[in-house]
C-alpha cells in the first residue's frame, strides 16, 4: 500500500537524478545521496558542536551569539570555583558540584547492579529453561516503556497509600513516605533505572554466553570440574569482552540520565537525584534568567567525558571484534 | 495432576531437578513478579473510581458500589447489607444518611422508610471497571491532540530517518569517492556527542530555522542518526557489487539502482532502524521538552508529565492517561518482540 503510494514519487525524483548523473558522472554522484543527510548532520549535530565552544565562553542570557559578551573561560572558572571539590558546599556553583556527586554516586551504584543483575539473568536464561522466549521478554519489555510511563508505574507503587506501603504495614512494618526522604528516593532512582534498562544488557550478555562454543564446557565436563569452576575458569573469561562492553555502555547511558528521574522525582527531595543533565537543562532552559553560558560550559565538560567513554568503548569493541 | 508435576520437574534427561534449576526457576519468578507486577498493578488500578483509589489498604481489583434505581428517586440509589437489627441479612437501598443512622428502603417496598444503624451496614459491591476514567480522558482532556501530534512526529521523523540515512549509507558502501573516510570520521565523531550536550546551541539552530514550538523542530534535529548510517551501511556492504553492475549494463541509473535493488534488498535491516526509529521517537522527552512550550503542540509524553505536575492526587485520570501511552508500546511488542530484541541488541541501543 505504502510502496504503491512512494513508487510513483521516486520515480519522479529519478528525472533530476538521471540528469545529475550525465552531468557528474557515478562518482561524485556519491555526494548528492551524502547530501541530505550530511545537510542534517552538519546543521543540527556538527555546528551545535562548534557553536558550544561559542556560548560556553561568552555571558549574558541572550542566545543570539551576536548579542552575546566574551566572557574568557569565566563561565569554567565558576563552574570549577570550589574550596574543596568533595564538598559541594563550598562552591560558588553548588548545584552543579551537587549534580556531579549525584550522577557520580549514581552511575557507581546503577553500573554495579545492572551489571550483576544483567549478568545474573543472563546467567539464568542461558539455562535450559522452559519457556525461555517468555522469561527473556519479560526481562526486556520494560527497554520499550517511554521513561515517563516507568517513572508513573513506581510513582504508583511507591506513592504515600500505595501498594508498598500496604504491604509493610500488613507485616507490621510502618508505610514511609518513599519519593520525600532523600535516601530513599535516591535508592529507588537506581533501582527504577536497573529495572528500566537491565532488559537491555541482559540481551548482550546472553549473545555473549551463547558465542561461548559448547565444546569447551563438554571438555571441562571431561574434566570434572564443577558448576562453580566452570564459571570462574571458563564462562566469565571469555565472556569479559562482553562484560567490558556492556559497562561501558551502561556507563555513558548512565552519566546523561535524565528522562525517567525526572519524571519521577523531579530532582528531589531537595537536590538529592539532581543529576548533571538535569542541571544543564534547569540552568539553561528552566526558567529566567536562562544562564546559556554555564549549561553550555557544563554540557562541554560532560561532551569531553563521553568522548573519551566512547574512544574506550569503540576501541573495546575493535578489539574484541578482531579476536 | 502427577503429569503436570512430572511435565514441571522434567530435566535434561537426568531425572531429578538440581538445586540450580530450583534456584533458576525461583529467580525467574521473582523477576516476572518485579517486572510485570507493577505494570499490572498500574493497569488494574487504572479502572478504579477515584474513592477506590483512595482506600488504604488496596484491593487488587476495582470494586464499585452495586447500585439499584427505584420509583421516585432521580439517582441510582447504593444498596447495602444489613448485618444486624431487625432487617439483618436482607439487601437494602439507602435513601439518606443523617449522622450515624441511615434511611433505608428495601427494593420490594419502595415506599417504606426504614432507619437503621450505620454500623450495621456493609456496602454491596462488586467488581465493575470504573470505564469513566478513560471518557474523561477524551472528554475533559484534548487527549486526542497529544496522540495525534506524537503520531504525526513519529511516523514523519521515521520515514525522513529511513530516507536520508539510506541514500547516505548507500553512498557510503557502493561508492569508491574521495573524502569518504572523512565522511565516516564525521558521522563517528556525531555518534560520540549524543543530542543531550549540544542543547544550548541546538536550541539557538532549531529557533534561528523558526521552527521551535512546532513539530518540525522535534522531527528534523534527530533525523540523521549516525546509528541509523551505520546499521545500513553494515547491511549494504554484504550485498554483491554484481548485481548493481548487471543492472548498470542494462541502462538502468543510478537512482534506480538504490530503489528498485538496494532498498528491497536491504528491507531486514531497514525494518529494524523503523522500528527502533518509531521506539526512539515515540518515548523522545528532553528535546522535545526544550523545543515544544505551549501544551497545544505537546507530545503524549510531555502531555503525560505535564498532567502528574498539575493533578498531584487525581490519580484516576492520570493512570487510564499511562495506560493509553503504554498501549501502543505494548502492542508493537506482542508483535515485533523478536525483531526489536535483535535490532536493539546489533545496535547498541542509541
Amino acid at each position: 500500500m505504502l510502496l504503491r503510494l512512494i513508487s510513483p514519487l521516486m520515480n519522479v525524483v529519478d528525472l533530476p537524478m538521471r540528469a545529475l548523473q550525465r552531468r557528474l558522472g557515478i562518482s561524485r554522484l556519491a555526494w548528492v545521496f551524502l547530501l541530505p543527510n550530511l545537510l542534517l548532520f552538519g546543521t543540527f549535530a556538527f555546528l551545535p558542536i562548534l557553536l558550544n565552544f561559542a556560548y560556553a565562553f561568552t555571558g549574558t542570557d541572550n542566545i543570539l551569539l551576536l548579542d552575546r559578551t566574551f566572557v574568557g573561560a569565566e563561565n569554567f572558572a565558576q563552574l570549577l570555583d570550589c574550596d574543596s571539590y568533595l564538598d559541594p558546599n563550598t562552591c560558588a556553583r553548588d548545584l552543579f558540584w551537587r549534580a556531579v556527586h549525584n550522577t557520580a554516586w549514581f552511575i557507581v551504584m546503577q553500573v554495579g547492579f545492572m551489571v550483576g543483575f544483567s549478568l545474573l539473568t543472563a546467567l539464568v536464561l542461558n539455562r535450559e529453561i522452559k519457556a525461555r522466549g517468555f522469561f527473556r521478554a519479560v526481562f526486556f519489555f520494560p527497554v520499550l516503556l517511554s521513561p515517563v510511563v516507568v517513572a508513573l508505574v513506581w510513582k504508583w507503587v511507591l506513592q504515600r497509600n500505595g501498594i508498598l506501603n500496604a504491604g509493610l504495614e500488613a507485616v507490621g512494618m510502618d508505610s514511609v513516605v518513599w519519593l520525600l526522604d532523600r535516601h530513599w528516593a535516591f535508592f529507588w532512582s537506581v533501582f527504577l533505572s536497573v529495572w528500566a534498562h537491565m532488559g537491555f544488557y541482559t540481551l548482550i550478555l546472553l549473545a555473549g554466553l551463547q558465542a561461548i562454543p559448547r565444546d569447551v564446557y563438554e571438555a571441562a565436563v571431561m574434566d570434572a570440574a564443577g558448576p562453580w569452576r566452570t564459571f570462574r575458569r571458563i564462562t566469565l573469561p571469555l565472556l569479559m569482552p562482553t562484560m567490558l562492553v556492556v559497562m561501558v555502555l551502561a556507563l555513558i547511558k548512565g552519566v546523561q540520565t535524565f528522562d525517567e528521574i525526572y519524571a519521577f522525582t523531579g530532582g528531589g527531595p531537595g537536590s538529592a537525584t539532581t543529576f548533571i543533565i538535569q542541571y544543564i537543562y534547569e540552568t539553561g532552559f528552566g526558567g529566567a534568567p536562562r544562564l546559556f553560558g554555564p549549561a553550555a560550559a557544563a554540557s562541554l565538560l560532560l561532551a569531553l567525558l563521553l568522548v573519551a567513554l566512547t574512544v574506550i568503548q569503540l576501541w573495546i569493541t575493535r578489539r574484541s571484534s578482531n579476536g | 495432576m502427577a503429569n503436570v508435576t512430572a511435565f514441571l520437574t522434567r530435566t535434561r534427561g537426568r531425572g531429578r531437578l538440581h538445586w540450580t534449576d530450583w534456584a533458576s526457576y525461583a529467580y525467574l519468578a521473582l523477576g516476572v513478579f518485579l517486572m510485570f507486577g507493577p505494570v499490572i498493578w498500574l493497569v488494574v488500578s487504572s479502572f478504579k473510581t477515584q474513592a477506590e483509589l483512595d482506600r488504604f489498604p488496596p484491593r487488587f481489583l476495582p470494586y464499585a458500589p452495586e447500585t439499584v434505581q427505584l420509583d421516585g428517586h432521580a439517582e441510582p440509589l447504593p444498596l447495602f447489607r444489613v448485618t444486624d437489627g431487625p432487617l439483618a441479612g436482607e439487601t437494602v437501598a439507602q435513601v439518606r444518611r443523617i449522622g450515624l443512622t441511615s434511611q433505608v428502603v428495601r427494593p420490594e417496598a419502595p415506599g417504606e422508610v426504614v432507619k437503621i444503624n450505620r454500623a450495621d451496614r456493609v456496602p454491596v459491591e462488586r467488581v465493575k471497571p470504573a470505564l469513566e476514567n478513560y471518557r474523561t480522558l477524551f472528554e475533559r482532556f484534548d487527549f486526542m491532540r497529544y496522540f495525534w501530534n506524537s503520531t504525526f512526529i513519529t511516523l514523519t521523523a521515521t520515514a525522513i530517518t529511513l530516507l536520508v540515512n539510506s541514500m547516505a549509507a548507500f553512498a557510503l558502501a557502493k561508492y569508491e569517492f574521495r573524502g569518504r573516510g572523512a565522511v565516516v570520521a564525521l558521522v563517528i565523531g556525531v555518534l560520540m556527542v549524543p543530542q543531550s550536550v549540544v542543547l544550548v546551541p541546538l536550541f539557538m539552530v532549531t529557533r534561528e530555522f523558526g521552527m521551535l514550538d512546532s513539530p518540525w523542530g522535534v522531527i528534523i534535529p534527530g533525523a540523521a542518526t549516525p546509528t541509523g548510517v551505520f546499521l545500513l551501511r553494515q547491511y549494504m556492504l554484504t550485498i554483491p557489487d554484481e548485481i548493481l553492475d548487471a543492472a548498470r549494463m542494462d541502462k538502468a541509473s543510478e537512482w534506480k539502482i538504490f530503489w528498485r535493488i538496494v532498498l528491497p534488498l536491504s528491507a531486514p535491516a531497514i525494518a529494524v532502524l523503523a522500528i527502533l526509529s518509531i521506539m526512539w521517537r515515540w518515548n523522545d522527552f528532553l528535546w522535545p521538552l526544550i523545543a515544544l512550550s505551549r501544551s497545544e503542540n505537546y507530545t503524549l509524553q510531555l502531555a503525560l508529565n505535564s498532567f502528574q505536575g498539575e493533578m498531584r492526587t487525581e490519580w484516576s485520570s492520570l493512570l487510564a492517561m499511562t495506560v493509553l501511552t503504554l498501549l501502543p508500546v505494548a502492542l508493537v511488542f506482542a508483535f515485533l518482540q523478536k525483531y526489536i530484541a535483535t535490532g536493539i541488541a546489533s545496535t547498541g541501543g542509541k
